[in-house]
Parts: structure tokens; sequence; C-alpha cells
């Protein structure tokens, strides 16, 4: 046998350990799977800053023609959900901290003169700030139906002719841009912990001395340790890609072996850390606690949920090192926009950059750290 | 129970607990990170968007359309002659919104009968719904002003709507995100605390080694309670520090609910671990499962991004079953509006509900067996 072969056959070897160690255990198979699907499903339907229902309140001071016209506007839209009429402005406070209504309307009593004299008629919007996102969103869709109904009213057509497109994403669903971004997300927790624990949990058991002994060379061990969690996170990722594609219906505008490149990239840069953490690690606790103070920051600090752009400068430049940052950046843009592989190569830099410093790093700490 | 030999117990895990620095990674690095880089790091606010307008028309009429882009705080515009330059920069992720001005702006106008084309990256939905909204209304106001400056319409009088958010006068995402925060922190930490050590004990037989000795249930658990309770106690005192001197978050209501809901959470989230660990006594799968149904619904579910009131009903009934649900909407309240008692009897008392439930279902799992 050839020293290429045997090489190969070293790594076949211990791959094939690793996955059956894994997955041997019918609830470690469990986990891998079913938490992929339920969050996908339930995250897929929460995730949306496309409101659904507002609870509101009216202090129609008005009682007008006009005044009922634009509510009638409003409780056309199915989405607000008028709970209370109130007839003074004192009212207000109650049915918001009661968290009765999202949002209460105050129509003035002039409004409808002002409308006639060709004044502007303002419309007190007031929201409850403890969710300001959502209340910013439900004071958004309020001036936008008093726009159309400014319209309506109006008797010329507007001076200018405003017309938003939004591109690849024409609906403006929110979901279409979480779907994606969950695909590593939810591989890399798991993914991490894995590799991490592989290492550890030998050096807990007293095994990692036992394969250090045999033919097995270094580098042939880190392979070996790479690839199956790798492989289960390529298996995850897939997953959660079938149920955006079939489930949730989000067609994959760019090609699928750029989408996956750069999900395997991405992998390998997180077993590249989890790798090093395990190294580096005691015992199996203490990998799990070094995982966790990487991953809250990795996921908060992605872009996943709030826009890097909005981060203070110092915060920003730490998402350099940040695989998730890169990953959910390529994989949205080749998922919904179609970029292609140049398009989205500087992206896989900064991943590549990970897995090039903590691949070798955990293959040297593994020779040179004996417990 | 027999005092004795709990505080014997009690002893022996206060060493361990002294001996791994780990619980105190877990208990209160874990949270301060999360407060500090989050609290900073999060914001839903557009600020610097990068637009690029494309000015095919480069009469002053035109420019001046465009001239509330100027120095503001949410927009960073970027100036070019054709819709092709600002698509190529839309591409190459320069700019997040293109305006187009068409070359015929100015003739039209004059008409009556002016377009402006606004295209939005969808990608990003979030920011792609608000850079729609501020772009539209900053539109919507110069034609105003154009239109008063030369006397046309105007004359069937509009609606203006003005919105005031309440609960966030600083109007910072801060103050929003840091009672949230909390609450994420707590959850995360008294869960994975807990599970962690006690899966570990199960894994390494040592609690085996307790069940020979005459100890009761009832006194292991209490004894393991009081020294993580100790330690996410602590660890909540120091995110409340941080969060009023920190952040300047107010206090509008009373600090002795904010302190009797939270010891009721930390004993939720201390059985919710104890339970994880007995029902599976595995480091690996303590640890995943503690992640799934502690981290990512209490992003996701509990009202901490997106208010349970506009999402579709299912999730809002997954929601309610949440015990962070309620801490999260106690402590919202309690920061930013005030004592409801109403609300707070019944946060409470569910809350409460939570803790004796997980509490004997802990004690009913963790019985002198042999794994």
């Amino acid at each position: 046998m050839s020293a290429a072969m045997l090489t190969l056959y070293h790594i076949y070897a211990l791959i094939i350990k690793e996955l059956l160690s894994t997955l041997k255990d019918p609830k470690s198979r469990v986990i891998l799977v079913v938490p992929v699907f339920v969050q996908g499903l339930v995250f897929g339907y929460t995730a949306t800053y496309n409101l659904e229902h507002v609870p509101y309140a009216v202090v129609d001071e008005a009682h007008s023609y006009e005044s009922d016209r634009f509510l009638a506007q409003l409780d056309g839209t199915g989405i607000f959900d008028r709970v209370a009429t109130l007839s003074s402005p004192t009212q207000i406070s109650q049915v918001i901290d009661s968290q009765q209504a999202m949002l209460v309307l105050t129509l003035p009593p002039d409004f409808s003169r002002r409308l006639y004299a060709g004044e502007t008629a303002p419309v007190q919007v007031i929201t409850d700030g403890r969710n300001p996102m959502t209340s910013a969103l439900a004071a958004g869709y309020v001036t936008s139906i008093s726009a159309r109904f400014n319209q309506q009213r109006s008797a010329h057509k507007p001076l200018v002719d405003i017309r938003s497109r939004i591109w690849y994403n024409p609906n403006n669903i929110t979901r279409n841009m979480f779907l994606p971004s969950l695909i590593p997300m939810l591989a890399l927790t798991q993914v991490m912990i894995l590799a991490g624990l592989s290492v550890a949990r030998e050096r807990e058991n007293g095994t990692f001395d036992q394969l250090l002994v045999t033919p097995l060379t270094p580098p042939e061990i880190l392979v070996g340790k790479a690839v199956p969690p790798i492989l289960i996170g390529l298996a995850q990722a897939t997953f959660m890609l079938c149920l955006a594609l079939f489930w949730f219906k989000i067609p994959v505008v760019g090609s699928l072996a750029t989408l996956y490149l750069t999900i395997f990239i991405f992998l390998v840069s997180c077993v590249g850390l989890g790798l090093s953490i395990s190294a580096i690690a005691k015992n199996m606790q203490q990998v799990m606690v070094y995982c966790f103070l990487l991953l809250m920051p990795m996921i908060l600090l992605s872009g996943l949920a709030t826009p890097v752009r909005n981060m203070p400068q110092v915060l920003q430049y730490l998402t350099y090192v940040n695989p998730m940052r890169f990953a959910i950046d390529a994989i949205r843009r080749v998922y919904l926009e179609g970029a292609g592989f140049f398009a989205v190569a500087p992206d896989y830099v900064p991943m590549l950059a990970v897995a090039v410093v903590t691949l070798p790093l955990a293959g040297w700490l593994f020779r040179n750290k004996l417990s | 129970m027999n005092i004795q030999r709990f505080l014997a117990l009690l002893k022996k895990e206060f060493k361990q607990l002294l001996r791994d620095l780990s619980s105190f990674l877990i208990g209160i690095v874990i949270p301060l990170m999360l407060l500090v880089i989050m609290g900073a790091g999060l914001s839903l606010d557009v600020k610097n968007l990068p637009v690029a307008v494309a000015l095919e028309d480069t009469s002053p009429t035109a420019r001046d359309a465009a001239a509330f882009l100027n120095g503001s705080a949410y927009f960073s515009p970027h100036y070019v002659t054709s819709s092709k330059e600002a698509v190529a920069l839309l591409d190459q992720r320069q700019a997040d919104a293109i305006v187009v001005i068409p070359p015929d702006f100015t003739k039209r106008l004059a008409q009556g009968q002016a377009s402006v084309q606004l295209i939005l990256y969808g990608v990003d939905a979030t920011t792609a719904n608000a850079a729609n909204q501020y772009l539209t209304s900053g539109l919507e106001a110069w034609q105003a002003k154009w239109a008063a400056m030369h006397g046309e319409g105007g004359q069937s009088g509009a609606i203006s709507v003005v919105h005031r958010q309440w609960f966030n006068d600083a109007n910072t995402s801060a103050w929003m995100f840091v009672p949230g925060l909390i609450v994420i922190a707590m959850t995360l930490s008294g869960v994975f605390l807990t599970a962690l050590v006690m899966a570990r004990e199960w894994e390494r037989g040592t609690l085996e080694a307790l069940f020979v000795t005459p100890v009761r249930p009832l006194e292991i658990i209490a004894a393991k309670i009081v020294p993580y309770f100790t330690i996410a106690m602590l660890g909540l005192l120091i995110c409340l520090a941080v969060a009023y001197y920190g952040y300047g978050v107010p206090m509008h209501g009373s600090l002795f609910f904010v302190l009797l809901a939270s010891v009721e959470y930390i004993f939720v989230v201390i059985g919710m671990g104890l339970m994880i660990s007995s029902l599976v006594k595995n480091q690996f799968l303590a640890c995943q499962i503690a992640l799934v149904i502690s981290l990512l619904p209490t992003v996701m579910l509990s009202g901490f991004l997106f208010d349970l009131r506009s999402v579709p009903t299912a999730i809002a009934v997954i929601g309610h079953i949440l015990p962070a649900t309620y801490y999260m909407e106690l402590l919202k309240m309690l920061f930013l509006a005030g004592t409801n008692m109403a609300i707070v009897g019944k946060n409470c008392l569910v809350l409460f509900g939570y803790a004796v439930l997980f509490f004997c279902l802990s004690l009913k799992l963790t019985r002198k067996e042999v794994a």
C-alpha cells in the first residue's frame, strides 16, 4: 500500500470511528436532527417584521364623516384591530400601560374643519415604546394608510410619483432574509460543540493518548477529527435548506454549488475554532463553556438580527474575525440575490483566514499538550 | 430533610464551585458580556445608510429634491450620474438603496407629473423597510415644500401623522434591549450552569456515589440549588447595576418586584437545568438541550425582538408557554413603564407556578437509581 493510500485509509478509519461514536447513541441522533426542524419551522414563522395584528385604540374627538372614513380604512386592512374606542385622551395611558393596545390614534376635534379648509390635519399616534421596533413599524403602517387616504381625497395626482421597488425580495418579507441565515446559525451551534467535544471527550476518558501512539500522524488525526463534524454540519444545512425551499417555498436564486461551497468553508472555520478550543480546554465542561462564550457574540454580532453597520465601530472591527458574519452575508446573497462565486469570494477570505489559523493551531496543540 | 447532612453537602458544593472557574464564567462573565457587547451592539435604527443617488437630471431642482440626504444621520449619499452606475454600486454592496431622478424630472415636475424611482436592497429586509419609509417621507416633504412655494396642490388638505413613542424617551434601542438582554442572560446562565454541572456528575458517576450514602434526593437538590442560585443572583445584580448606571435605563417600577420576579425566575431556570440533566445524564446532550430550549426560544419567542401581539396566533401560543415571556414582560414594564399591579401580580404568580412545577419535576426525576 502506497503512503498516500495509507494516509487516506488512516483518515477514513478515524472518520468512521468518530461518526460511530457520535451517532451510535439514539438520543444524540435525535438532538442533531429534531432541533433543526423545530427551530427552522418556529423561527420561520416568528422571524417577521411584517406585522400580522396591531391592537389599537382610538380617541375620535372629530366624530365626522372624514374621521369615520379614515378609521374605516384602518380597520379595512385586516391588520389593525380596534380593541377600544376611548372618549378622552386621559384614558390613553391606561390602555397602553395594560398592554391592551399597541397604538393609540387621536383625531383632534378640528380634524374635518382643517381638512375642508385645505390645511394639514395632524393625527397623533402614540405607540408602546417597550418594543420600539414593532411600534415603529405599526406607526409606519399608519403613515402609509394616511398617505393613501390623502391621495384618494386629493383631486390632483401627486406632483412626484415615488415608485419603490425592493429588489431580490419584492414583497419585502423578513422571513426570506431570515431563513437563509438560519442555515449557518443552526449548523454552527452544534458543529462547533461537536468538534470541541471530540478531542476533550477522549482526553477525559484517557483514550486520546492511545490515539497519539497509533500509527496515525497528527495531521491525519486533525483531518480525521475535522471531517465528521463538517459532514454532520452539511447534513444539518441540507435539512434547513430543504425546509426553506420546500416548506417556506423560498427559491434559491443563485447556484447550489456556490451555496454549498460557502457552507463548507464556513463549517471548516467553525470546526477549526471548535478543535482549537478542544485542544486548549482541560475537560468537556470547559469546552462547552468556552464554546458558549464564543457562540453568543458570534451569533449576536453576525448581522442576523440587526445590521452590522449599526454597531459601534469597535464592534464592527471585531466582526471581521467572526466567520458567521461573512457566512450570513454570502449565503443571503447567493440564496436571494443570485450572487456568483466571484461576487461573494471576498466573504470567503476572512472565513478561510480563521480556518488557516485555527486548524494548524489545533493540530499543534494536540501533540504539544498532553494532559 | 436533615440539616446536618444538608450543610455537609452544601460545603462540598461550594468547595467544588470555587475549584472550577467555569461556573463563574457561565454565571457572571456570560451575562456581563452579553449586556455590555449586545447592549451597545444591537441597534435597529438606520444610520449612515449608503444611498446611491442617480442624478440623471442635474438641474438645481433635481439636486434640491435629493438634498435632504445630505447631512442626515440616516444616510450617507453617493452621487452618480446614471442609474447604471448606481446599480453597479448596489451590486458591489456599496449602496443599500438607490434613488433615481430621471432626466426629464424638472420638465415633468412643471407639468405636475414627475416621478422618482427608489430601489432597495431587499436581502436585508429590515433595513430596506426602514430606508423605504425614510426616503419616501423625505421626498414627500420636499414635494410639499415645493408645491407650497409654487402655489400648487395643498387645496385638498391632508392628514399628517405625528408619531410619539412612549416609554423610550431617549429613543435608543439600548433601552428596549437591555431589560430583554437581562432575561436572556439569566435564562442562559441559569439553565446552562445547572444542566452542565449536574450532567457531569451523572456522567462521571459521582451522583451514584452520593446515592449510596444516606442523603435524600431533596437534600442533594437543595444543596445544588443554593450555590447556583448565589452565582445567578450575583450575575443578576451586576446586570441590574450595568443597566441602571451603565446604560441609564430608568427604573420606573418598583425594585422590589424586579427582585421578586428575578428570584422566581432564577428558580425556574435552575429547575429547568436540573430537569434536563436528570433526564439525559450526558453533558453533550444536556448542553444541546439547554441551548435549544433556553437561548434560541428566549431570543425569538419571548417578545424580545418580536412583539407577541403581532405574530401569528400559533407562535403567540408557543411564546406564552415559555416562562421567559412572563419575565420579559415584567422586566420591560418595570424598567420602562412603571408598576401595573394587575400584570405584575399575574406574571409573578405564573412564574411562581413554573418554579414550583420545575422543582417538583426535578425532584421526581432525581431518584436514587443507577443509570
